[in-house]
């Protein structure tokens, strides 16, 4: 490499480096905004630098989201952690069910099955929303757990993900070394299958989980009652009470509210940052 | 169904019968095992689809007096013209159609950009930039859109006050700038989805194609431009659909945008139109206008996918 080149190379190196640096601050200044907003009191909201700290009072704003309104913020996150643990569990199961059943069992419709799963997979969830709702007002499930469970339960994502999985890891020699030793079907794919599956598994339910934890216009729309509510739902309704009469929601409790309801979702993709990859890639191949 | 799942199973098997007997009893665990699926899929996808547009081909009638319970009654595609006739909702359709058009484009050559620089080999800091780049996108997309609701709101906007400190008169929730501010909420929250589709399918390309290209003095655009993005185009193609689909569903940003700019009308996009109907009790508007909007998201997205298919037979 002569100088000229290596000059140029090395000058084109910073200025890679600079766009992507400012790239970053675009996505993460948002972000910092939220967290140092998080610590200031709702008078100091109003002035001074934005993005740097002023009278540090995040402690008084978590106790304040905690006490506002009776302490229906810990009701909001049960209420989510309840809607998406149970949901994304069951789904979890179903799927990996249905997953290695399409995989492992040759059957008529096998392949219309999959087809059919396939084409839920772009089906996206808001737009069944609204006929979702239609559907349960009919049957009197709205405004109940159920009608943002039930919803919650199925996966189809969770089935294709399943399916390539299972084809791809769980040998048939398994299969056929349990039947030979007289083990039931169930048995084999929950003693033998299952285990097989589980980095699979930890996949389906973490993008079920963060689906339904972030879900907000199919809760919006089936849960008036503000006890029934997850979190998300819940925040943006004390937004919506700004400045509006006595119950107004100071805008420090809103951002507060908000920045810890993301906590659990920050945590689980720095955590687990090899599935999030994994299921990703595989939504990317299809 | 299950007998003829037997059937099947049995007549396929060309083993021996000790074989074919454990075939045969293998029949009934595919129900078994798909029904847990199938069951809640057929309920809670395929009924409610089918639900709405039955909805959409009825109408609630109401005796003259209102003393009766109201009626449906059958008005076939009438809603259709109601809801196609309706200038708010057709502005609604207008509006996600542009946004669409300016926004995923311009947020998809971000993507890609971001892909291609953390893909070249001299970069430094790629975890770190890939970790800040993937991060709005963990963030739920409610605490994202609160966020920047008040990053643009007036008398708390962080960057409101800087144009102001430079003598400028900005206000981001006026009726011009939504557009550009929901536009900018979206670019924000998935380019970096979008980037790490296409990191991935970059990274499977083999180092041996662009050591070869540098071999025979191509340069690192020139690598990148003329055989890295023909490479991932099934990517780039994958990220157009999911973005189009997704802007067809927009109701998040401005639903929440509009806690801030209550100038921002509440029926800014399809679905937010349709919420509104669900509001006001007119179901019927409701499932009319997501039969629509589902329409326009299948068409649009199909027709993209013929397109491309057809230009790359072109090619």
């Amino acid at each position: 490499m002569n100088a000229n080149s290596a000059v140029r190379h090395g000058l084109s190196r910073w200025l890679v480096l600079g766009v992507l640096l400012v790239a970053s601050v675009y996505f993460l200044a948002p972000v910092w905004w939220l967290l140092v907003s998080s610590t200031k009191t709702n008078a100091d909201l109003f002035r001074g630098n934005g993005f740097w700290f002023a009278h540090f009072a995040l402690l008084g704003n978590v106790h304040q989201v905690f006490a506002q309104q009776g302490g229906i913020y810990w009701q909001w996150l049960a209420n989510s952690a309840l809607y998406a643990v149970g949901g994304a569990a069951v789904s979890t199961l179903i799927a990996a069910l249905a997953g290695y059943t399409l995989a492992k069992y040759q059957f008529r419709g096998r392949e219309f099955t999959f087809n059919s799963v396939l084409a839920a997979v772009l089906v996206p969830q808001p737009l069944l929303a609204v006929p979702l709702y239609l559907m349960f007002s009919g049957v009197h499930l709205v405004n109940t757990y159920w009608a943002v469970l039930l919803p919650s339960m199925v996966s189809p994502f969770g089935v294709y993900l399943a399916r390539i999985y299972a084809g791809a890891s769980v040998p048939d020699e398994i299969i056929e070394a349990g039947r030979i030793d007289g083990a039931g079907e169930f048995r084999i794919f929950a003693t033998i299958a299952l285990r097989v599956m589980s980095p699979a598994l930890v996949t389906i339910f973490l993008f079920q989980f963060v689906a339904i934890w972030t879900n907000y216009l199919l809760p919006v729309l089936m849960l008036a009652n503000d006890h029934l509510q997850p979190v998300t739902v819940g925040i943006v309704g004390w937004q919506a009470q700004r400045g509006i009469g006595p119950t107004a929601v100071p805008f420090n409790i809103v951002i507060t509210a908000a920045a810890i309801s993301a906590i659990p979702l920050v945590v689980l993709f720095l955590s687990l940052q090899r599935f999030w990859r994994s299921g990703l890639v595989a939504g990317s191949t299809k | 169904m299950t007998t003829a799942l037997h059937e099947r199973a049995a007549g396929r098997t060309t083993a021996a019968g000790a074989r074919r007997t454990g075939r045969r009893r293998r029949g009934r665990p595919v129900v078994l095992f798909l029904a847990p699926f199938l069951v809640p899929f057929a309920a809670l996808y395929l009924a409610p689809i089918g639900y709405t547009v039955y909805q959409s081909l009825f109408r609630m009638h109401r005796s003259g007096l209102g003393l009766t319970a109201p009626t449906q009654v059958f008005t076939g595609l009438s809603n259709y013209a109601t809801a196609l006739g309706d200038p708010d909702f057709r502005s609604s359709l207008l509006r996600v159609l542009l946004i669409g058009a300016v926004q995923v484009p311009l947020m998809l050559l971000l993507a890609l950009g971001l892909a291609l620089l953390l893909d070249a080999r001299s970069t430094l800091f790629k975890r770190f930039f890939r970790l800040a780049f993937f991060l709005p996108y963990a963030l739920p997309g409610v605490v994202g859109a609160i966020m920047w609701s008040y990053l643009v709101a007036p008398g708390l906007s962080p960057i409101t006050a800087a144009a102001h400190h430079l003598g400028l008169h900005l206000d981001l929730t006026s009726n011009a700038m939504l557009a550009p501010t929901i536009g900018n909420m979206l670019t924000w929250g998935w380019t970096g989805y979008n980037m790490l589709i296409i990191h991935s399918a970059l990274q499977a390309i083999p180092a041996e194609l662009s050591e070869a290209a540098t071999m025979d003095g191509c340069s690192a655009f020139g690598i990148a431009w003329r055989i890295k993005v023909p490479l991932v185009r099934p990517a780039l193609v994958l990220t157009t659909v999911f973005s189009i689909i997704g802007t067809a569903q927009l109701y998040n940003e401005p639903a929440i945008l509009h806690n801030v700019a209550p100038n921002l009308s509440s029926t800014y996009t399809p679905i937010y139109a349709a919420y509104d109907a669900v509001n006001a009790n007119n179901f019927n508007a409701a499932a009319t206008e997501s039969v629509i909007l589902a329409l326009l998201a299948f068409v649009l997205s199909f027709g993209f996918l013929k397109l491309v298919q057809r230009r790359g037979a072109a090619l």
